[in-house]
């Protein structure tokens, strides 16, 4: 993956993103546990200081404020890193978030392996899993920057529980400004007809990058970018499991309980299909971000040979 | 009702002997339930919805209305008869407490019935909400009151300490914790106050222990427990928390004064008013049955 100087981390935005709505007027205010220069909430409290309380490193403390302003009528945002939100306040977003409907947004950066040279203590890659257990929660993955601007709107001015996962490095961008994120649609990415490589997050890009080895192969893969995970996107899962008739799962996520899961659940339910997984198995380690990407084989390389493999198995 | 009446003390004595009456009532129907928590509150509860509390039943959204918030959320007995008696819920519904089709589920549900301010059950998470609440109040201009009751349970979880901290931080003057100290818990007493055994009543014993009834002393000492909260910059009163009189200018005095959130620490009787649940770690999740309802009922002066 070539770097380029337009990279952007998805984390980047939020700050700014909250900033802009609160001046069209939504009653955004934001509640931070000691990370807001790395989520960029900063920039957010810095033009707005009253609606931004700072409580220290108390994740759980974070999450039951936001509830209590939601419930006064707040558009009430936190972030933090996903290893600590959701990792040290699970049963303040089930309780206080969760089953009452509550209209908080936790907005969770540095997920995943490639949060890099922290190591496997500072690696969320079981936050998807947490968040999708609890059926109210809208729960969102950008694949870059435009994205999860357009799905932080979306949070804000949409009522109710929303989980938006973002990640710390510069990442490729996809979209042009035209782009409208839509919840419960995934977009196409690229059309095929052989494959369907279903990724998330920044593998995304590696699905593309797949499909473009793929197609020198002679293999004419469809990418769809699975950015909403709940709600899901059933109609394009089984509109690309009828017309391809083979998946790949793509995510810097434990596959049980991620993408792969989810995707396995429903195919299971409603249209068997072959697939095949790409994905975290076990706990990740330190290294740079992409260092970490080919020691732990979450890469074109990989999805295209996952992508030979379930085509193989179609013809069984 | 936009602001309480200012009952008379026989007035909420009256509705306190009711309320108790419903508490066990409730139980017993729904053969489970939380009666000893619940009894140790109930002056605190018919003291802020009956003489100091600005609410509407008719209107329980209202924005400015004062804020009631249950961190203990196992007293549900006692917050849907104090809801009852306030005109929130038909009394007729209580008896259904805990059974299929409830509206009152054995631990609160926010606005279920409206009036409820929260949900709750997991100790620990009343104060942060309030805390929210407290700080939306600020935000708005609002001169809305928040009260979060909190249990000798709560006061042990981490996540009340982060909102203590945090209170203590933003001065949230509009914010009182009230803390129904009968230490007991659900396994036994809290601390080394209040035993009848010699040996659990000694501070130097190290740590907690089971004792020869069953139950477990000192599960969690709480003490200096006035100093814990005056340390993170609450003010504090330390009352009889089954006192009309002293609950009253407690929860004034906090309301009206001082520009930190206050803590009113209520020294109360776990199980009150019903002498077999008196002190009693077993009457912390377990109901009455047929006999100890009509013993209690006749303790409470009531018939049926």
């Amino acid at each position: 993956m070539v770097q380029t100087a337009a990279d952007k981390a998805t984390r980047e935005v939020l700050g700014p993103t909250l900033a802009r709505l609160a001046r069209e007027g939504l009653d955004i205010v934001c509640v931070d546990a000691d990370l807001g220069y790395s989520t960029s909430a900063v920039k957010f409290g810095h033009e707005f200081p009253d609606r931004f309380f700072p409580v220290g490193v108390a994740e759980q403390n974070m999450i039951g404020v936001a509830a209590g302003l939601a419930s006064c009528g707040k558009v009430a945002f936190c972030s933090s890193f996903a290893v600590f939100a959701p990792g040290h306040c699970f049963d303040q977003l089930r309780m206080a978030v969760a089953q009452p409907r509550t209209n908080v947004k936790l907005f969770a950066s540095h997920a995943g392996v490639v949060t890099g040279e922290d190591g496997a203590s500072a690696e969320a890659l079981e936050d998807l899993t947490l968040m999708l257990s609890m059926p109210t929660f809208t729960v969102l993955f950008p694949a870059d920057a435009v994205e999860c601007e357009q799905m932080i709107e979306v949070a804000a001015r949409t009522d109710g529980p929303f989980y938006i996962r973002s990640m710390r490095p510069k990442i490729p961008i996809l979209f042009d400004d035209s782009y409208r994120f839509e919840l419960g649609k995934w977009p196409l990415m690229r059309d095929g007809k052989d494959v369907t490589l279903i990724a998330c997050g920044e593998l995304v890009k590696a699905a593309l990058d797949a499909a473009e080895t793929l197609a020198g192969q002679g293999v004419d893969a469809r990418v769809l970018n699975a950015s909403s995970l709940r709600p899901f996107d059933l109609e394009a899962l089984l509109a690309a499991a009828r017309e391809t008739g083979a998946i790949v799962t793509a995510e810097d996520h434990f596959i049980q309980g991620g993408l792969g899961g989810l995707v396995s659940q429903a195919l299971a339910a409603e249209q068997p299909t072959p697939v095949e997984f790409v994905g975290m198995e076990g706990y990740g380690t330190s290294g740079t971000w992409k260092q970490l990407l080919q020691h732990f084989d979450l890469t074109p390389e990989a999805i295209a040979r996952a992508a030979g493999n379930v085509i193989s198995r179609k013809s069984r | 009702m936009v602001q309480a009446p200012t009952a008379t003390n026989e007035e909420l004595q009256e509705i306190a002997r009711s309320v108790r009456r419903n508490i066990v009532r409730m139980t017993h129907a729904a053969k489970s339930g939380h009666p000893g928590g619940s009894l140790s509150s109930v002056e605190i509860l018919t003291a802020l919805y009956f003489r100091i509390m600005r609410h509407d039943p008719k209107n329980p959204s209202w924005p400015d209305r004062d804020r009631f918030v249950l961190s203990k959320g196992h007293a549900t007995p006692l917050m849907y008869s104090v809801l009852a008696e306030a005109g929130y819920i038909d009394p007729d519904d209580l008896l259904t407490f805990r059974q299929l089709g409830t509206k009152l589920q054995g631990h609160t549900i926010m606005g279920k019935p409206p009036g409820v301010e929260m949900s709750a059950g997991a100790l620990g998470m009343g104060l942060s909400f309030s805390l929210g609440v407290a700080l939306a109040g600020r935000l708005d201009g609002r001169d809305y009151h928040v009260f979060c009751l909190l249990s000798d349970g709560d006061s042990q979880e981490g996540q009340t300490w982060e909102a203590v901290m945090s209170a203590g931080h933003y001065k949230t003057a509009n914010l009182t914790a009230i803390i129904d100290r009968n230490h007991i818990q659900n396994d036994g007493y809290s601390d080394y106050q209040r035993y009848d055994d010699d040996e659990a009543q000694s501070p130097d014993r190290p740590g907690g222990w089971v004792m020869e009834d069953n139950h477990t002393a000192n599960i969690m000492n709480l003490e200096p427990f006035e100093d814990r909260w005056r340390a993170f910059g609450w003010d504090t009163k330390h009352i009889e928390g089954h006192d009309f009189d002293a609950i009253t200018a407690a929860l004034q005095n906090a309301r009206e004064d001082g520009d930190q959130p206050t803590a009113i620490i209520c020294e109360t009787t776990k199980g009150k008013g019903v002498s077999f649940m008196e002190n009693n770690p077993d009457f912390h999740g377990k109901a009455p049955s047929d006999e100890q309802l009509a013993q209690a009922l006749q303790e409470l002066g009531f018939k049926e």
